[in-house]
């Protein structure tokens, strides 16, 4: 029983960090529709953001709290940049900014080896994000790590802090008019090419925050971004482009399959037969969970 | 008919230059070495050619080229390592991780040379005609197209890395010695592989041309520029687009399968995302919906690969990523653009039609 | 789906035939020519003017370059001193690196470069047994030498291979008999998904079997997997005794962090790891690694002159944060070993290298390491280590001397199954 539970919680908490990475693409190729290769170079430069202020900052709790605003500016900036200089000029070719930016992923990665080296490097977690809370005490213990919780609760606050951007906000409104009918928006007096740069901005801020929760799972390192990147794109996809909840309850579906697969099977089994499962959902409802409705014949 | 035949004449002197070129003077030219890399070279335009008739053609994304090419891989090498191995024999890398004492029941085929020649090509196209009939019935496509076939790129090469003791692993299969009774170690016979390798990719150009000059090629392109207005036609886009999927799929199978004799090793790196990609990179970058274009520019970013990392081994990452985004963003149609993009300068009529630039898309 | 005009498909089939005769044409005389001879040339090696080229094959990009760009680090090191006090054979040693950039089949091609393009005299280089096993062929087929620094998974011998890395009786062997002497008997064993996981897996399967151990479980990752927590709660729900840990690269970072918010310690279960030294315990941060096990063969605290100044030299030379391991070590010893045997022979033929190399002796970081000419492996002491606080490895057993190299396991009667 214990172990169901266990498998279950370490399901939702695989999901968490997949819900965290994908949802910066959620604004970013699911309302914008590019396909973002450098996403994941984001995830990295927040990564490398906690790094280098554990430098300075001796603290490693305060450090992850002061890495995750800073972390978010930094991607952000990185995004917006990337979208003022090549995506838009990309717009109505959505497939080119998929190779656009693969190529901007190949030499952010070389730029991360040149400045940081091309080992991975350490930062230090506090120590109360190093071990696990007992929920079930006796002989077969049943126990969460902390550093899980605390990413699973960074993507729920994120998640809400999204939808509530986009539900109450001006900008959240422009952004939504802007997905649903670009054409309407633009004759409505909205500088679409302005909303598209602030939407990229909080997307591409929002793989950095999740490059900051990355520290305290996983390594970092220059190619750490190619290791989700793709996991991050079937989220989406599976979730349905233009939607939050799709991806929300998609993310949680797919960790909990990974893991209880993981435990039956092996790793790279389980693996494939995810991967399997999605392109078979695909063909049951090829646009994914939850689709945006348009009148739009294409 | 007078244009058909000038682009026809066009085509046939460009055809018998390509020839001369690749059977006269590139084997005197270059060094063995060199002769072998453009060998690779000239399988990775074997999948462009694919790609120009499915991506530029008919607007389909295809991101997991990898599998057929390493479907077609695989089924080359397979039948070469039982071959090295002599009749009785396990290939070697079983010996050192399986546990079989005999060949696993799906190597069996592959024993026999015909059996396995048919599959380089046959596999790749059935296990593509599957894949094409379920998603484009279900009307997938655009992104959804794309990020579905890195999936199944990766889930394939992960699989492949899991059964070591019958597929070889991460290691692939390598050390392959000889090729249907030539010796490979000898360099007449690499230069013989080149030979075949350089024929099948004219005889595949050749094809694709047919197929693109023909009414089921204006059909492709209807359907990537209008998939609905083709439908309201009375066609049915989604065989349109299942024939070019196919197709395409039977080009890489066959530059995978000729691909392994040319460099001796077959793996899952050469399947996964990152080749995906790589494959796709070359098409666009020479202009994905010309012929030749896709062709020149595979030929191209794999030469530049080996050029830019040969000089710069620290920081080639850089030029490469540079080569992609500029060749990309500023020049849509490839460098078979250029001349369009020239001649249309240099005569400075104003046009009355909208400057045609080859797009890809069915977002 | 009919073709364009008639004229056109004539032409068509006329170009057809054509090119049929042209491929039939060269088949034909190819088949003559293999008949006749099969080339047997050994690769050329460029020593005019004063210098002699070498190969350094190390993945600069991609996945494998947090490992490998270290050991290209250190061949330099090793290249310049041997240059500053004189060179071999009067001549200066001038280093061509190649980037491998993770991918096996580049490996090849690279490799293949360096023999016939740059005709260099030796290739330093290699990490993973995948690129290793690709550029084999090529190295056997143009007869020149490769010097492979990482220890790896044994069964394999090659006449242009040598060896400098540890062996499986050099490193997992000793590894295995010091948890049986610490009563460890219960093991579970986690590894990347790829040859040298599997194969010593294999070969700590067989020992078990022999030694009285069990093992519990066996997991693999696929390489650069960072999804550990279903692994951890496997690891802790099977009890065992003690880990053994075959991971590569970036799994390492993950599985650590994994295993320690899992309430695993070094105390209650150790896990001991082949694939982990000094660089790899800078990247994962012995927050989480402090008091687990390690083999290797050398370490930086190892005593001695000789890594005194070795350790001096590469901080000096990359910075005073850079630690040393033990496959940088074997790098730069095996830059110094050839050289040894190039002055022995006299000549930088490959033939003529090999023949001089039984014996060869070099007073390495690691202690005095010899050449076996019969295997072209390295007699080499195995250590056992213990992670500090200090992100160091200190050793808590040693083998007393070198160990001879036993590739192929044949002194060990459990493993007569295995090869």
């Amino acid at each position: 029983m214990t172990v169901i539970l266990g498998q279950t919680f370490t399901g939702i908490s695989i999901g968490a960090v997949l819900l965290l990475i994908a949802l910066g693409l959620s604004l970013t190729f699911g309302q914008m529709n590019v396909i973002n290769m450098a996403h994941g170079e984001f995830i990295m430069a927040g990564a490398y953001t906690t790094y280098v202020l554990q430098k300075s900052i001796s603290s490693a709790g305060i450090s992850l709290l002061v890495a995750l605003p800073v972390a978010f500016l930094v991607s952000g900036a990185l995004g917006a940049l990337l979208e003022w200089l090549l995506i838009r000029r990309l717009y109505l070719r959505p497939l080119d900014t998929l190779l656009v930016t693969w190529g901007v992923s190949l030499m952010l990665q070389q730029l991360a080896r040149d400045i940081f080296g091309a080992p991975n490097v350490q930062t230090r977690a506090p120590d109360a994000l190093t071990g696990n809370l007992t929920l079930i005490g006796g002989d077969d213990p049943l126990t969460v790590a902390t550093s899980r919780l605390f990413i699973l609760g960074l993507a729920i606050a994120a998640v809400v802090a999204l939808s509530l951007t986009l539900r109450l906000t001006p900008l959240g409104r422009r952004i939504r008019a802007v997905v649903q009918n670009r054409d309407l928006a633009e004759v409505s007096g909205i500088s679409t090419s302005r909303v598209d740069r602030t939407a990229f901005f909080i997307g591409s801020g929002l793989a950095g925050v999740a490059g900051v929760a990355l520290t305290l799972v996983g390594p970092i390192g220059p190619t750490m971004g190619t290791n989700v990147i793709i996991d991050a794109f079937l989220v989406i996809v599976v979730g349905g482009i233009g939607q939050l909840k799709g991806s929300v309850i998609v993310a949680f579906v797919l960790g909990v399959l990974q893991s209880v697969l993981e435990y039956s099977t092996t790793v790279s089994v389980a693996k494939v037969l995810v991967l399997v499962a999605i392109v078979a959902f695909l063909q049951w409802r090829p646009q994914g969970l939850y689709t945006l409705r348009t009148r739009s014949l294409v | 008919m007078n244009v058909l035949k000038g682009r026809s004449t066009r085509a046939w002197t460009g055809f018998a230059g390509a020839a001369v070129l690749l059977f006269a003077v590139a084997p005197v030219a270059l060094s063995d070495f060199r002769l072998g890399l453009l060998a690779k070279y000239l399988c990775m335009a074997m999948v462009a050619v694919g790609i120009c008739l499915a991506w530029g053609r008919g607007g389909l994304l295809t991101l997991g080229q990898g599998v057929f090419f390493g479907l077609g891989g695989y089924a080359m090498a397979m039948h070469l390592k039982i071959a090295d191995a002599g009749p009785g024999n396990l290939p070697d890398f079983m010996q050192l991780y399986g546990t079989a004492t005999e060949l696993p029941w799906w190597w069996k085929p592959f024993e026999s040379p015909v059996l396995a020649l048919a599959a380089t090509i046959l596999l790749p196209m059935t296990v593509a005609a599957l894949l094409g009939l379920f998603i484009f019935r279900r009307r997938v496509k655009g992104a959804y197209f794309a990020i579905l076939s890195q999936a199944l790129a990766s889930a394939f090469a992960i699989w492949l890395v899991g059964q070591q003791a019958t597929t070889g692993g991460t290691n692939g299969l390598t050390d392959i010695q000889g090729f249907f009774g030539y010796d490979l170690n000898d360099p007449v016979n690499q230069r013989m592989v080149y030979f075949v390798i350089a024929a099948a990719l004219l005889l595949l150009m050749l094809l694709a041309r047919q197929l693109i000059h023909s009414r089921y090629g204006e059909l492709l392109v209807a359907v990537r520029d209008s998939e609905e207005r083709v439908r309201f036609l009375g066609y049915d886009p989604a065989n349109v687009k299942l024939v070019a999927y196919v197709v395409a799929a039977g080009m890489a199978g066959l530059a995978g399968a000729l691909f392994v004799p040319a460099v001796g090793i077959i793996s899952p790196a050469l399947i996964g995302i990152v080749p995906s990609i790589e494959f796709v990179i070359g098409a666009a970058v020479g202009g994905r919906a010309s012929l030749v274009g896709a062709v020149l520019g595979a030929i191209a970013v794999a030469w530049a690969k080996t050029a830019l990392s040969e000089e710069f081994p620290a920081a080639w990452t850089y030029f490469q990523g540079l080569l992609f985004v500029v060749a990309l963003a500023f020049l849509p149609g490839g460098l078979a653009s250029l001349t369009k993009v020239v001649r249309r300068r240099r005569s400075a009529r104003t046009e009355q039609t909208a400057p045609v630039v080859p797009v890809g898309e069915a977002a | 789906m009919s073709s364009g005009s008639p004229i056109l498909r004539r032409r068509f089939l006329a170009g057809g035939a054509a090119l049929a005769a042209v491929v039939a044409l060269s088949a034909c005389g190819a088949k003559t020519d293999a008949a006749g001879s099969s080339s047997d040339k050994a690769a050329k090696i460029d020593v005019s003017g004063d210098t002699v080229k070498v190969g350094l094959l190390n993945s600069l990009s991609g996945t494998m370059a947090i490992s490998e760009v270290t050991v290209r680090n250190s061949l330099l090191l090793a290249i310049d001193e041997i240059n500053a006090s004189g060179g071999v054979l009067g001549k200066k040693i001038k280093p061509i690196s190649e980037d491998g950039a993770s991918d096996w089949p580049t490996f090849a091609e690279k490799a293949t470069k360096l023999i016939k393009e740059d005709q260099v005299a030796a290739t330093f280089g290699c990490w993973t047994s995948a690129s290793r096993k690709a550029v084999k062929p090529v190295f056997e087929k143009n007869k020149s030498l490769l010097f492979y620094p990482v220890q790896y998974e044994g069964l394999e011998e090659s006449p242009y291979i040598f060896y400098t890395g540890a062996t499986t009786n050099q490193q997992i062997v000793p590894a295995l008999d010091y948890l049986k002497s610490q009563g460890k008997k219960k093991l579970y064993l986690v590894g990347s998904d790829y040859v040298f996981p599997r194969t010593a897996n294999k070969e700590i399967k067989a020992y078990a079997e022999a030694n009285g151990m069990t093992i519990l479980g066996e997991d693999y990752a696929p390489l650069g997997s960072t999804e550990f927590s279903t692994i951890a709660n496997k690891v802790k729900a099977s009890k065992a005794d003690a880990v053994f840990n075959t991971l590569n690269g970036d799994s390492n970072v993950a599985f650590f962090k994994e295993y320690k918010s899992a309430g695993l310690t070094a105390s209650s279960m150790p896990v001991v790891s082949v694939s982990i030294a000094e660089e790899e315990v800078k990247s994962i941060g012995p927050q989480y690694l402090a008091g687990q096990l390690t083999a290797w063969n050398y370490y930086q605290t190892t005593p001695g002159e000789a890594n005194e100044k070795f350790v001096a030299a590469y901080k000096a030379k990359y910075g005073e944060d850079k630690p040393t391991s033990d496959p940088m070590e074997a790098a730069y010893t095996s830059v110094y070993l050839w050289a040894a045997m190039v002055e022995k022979a006299k000549s930088f033929d490959p033939e003529k290298v090999r023949a001089a190399s039984d014996g060869i002796t070099f007073d390495a970081p690691e202690g005095k390491v010899t050449v076996d000419g019969a295997s072209q492996h390295i007699y080499k002491t195995a250590r056992i280590g213990r992670i500090g606080t200090d992100g160091l490895i200190t050793e808590v057993w040693n083998s007393g001397k070198p160990v001879k190299p036993d590739p192929f396991l044949k002194g060990y009667s459990w493993a007569s199954g295995l090869s």
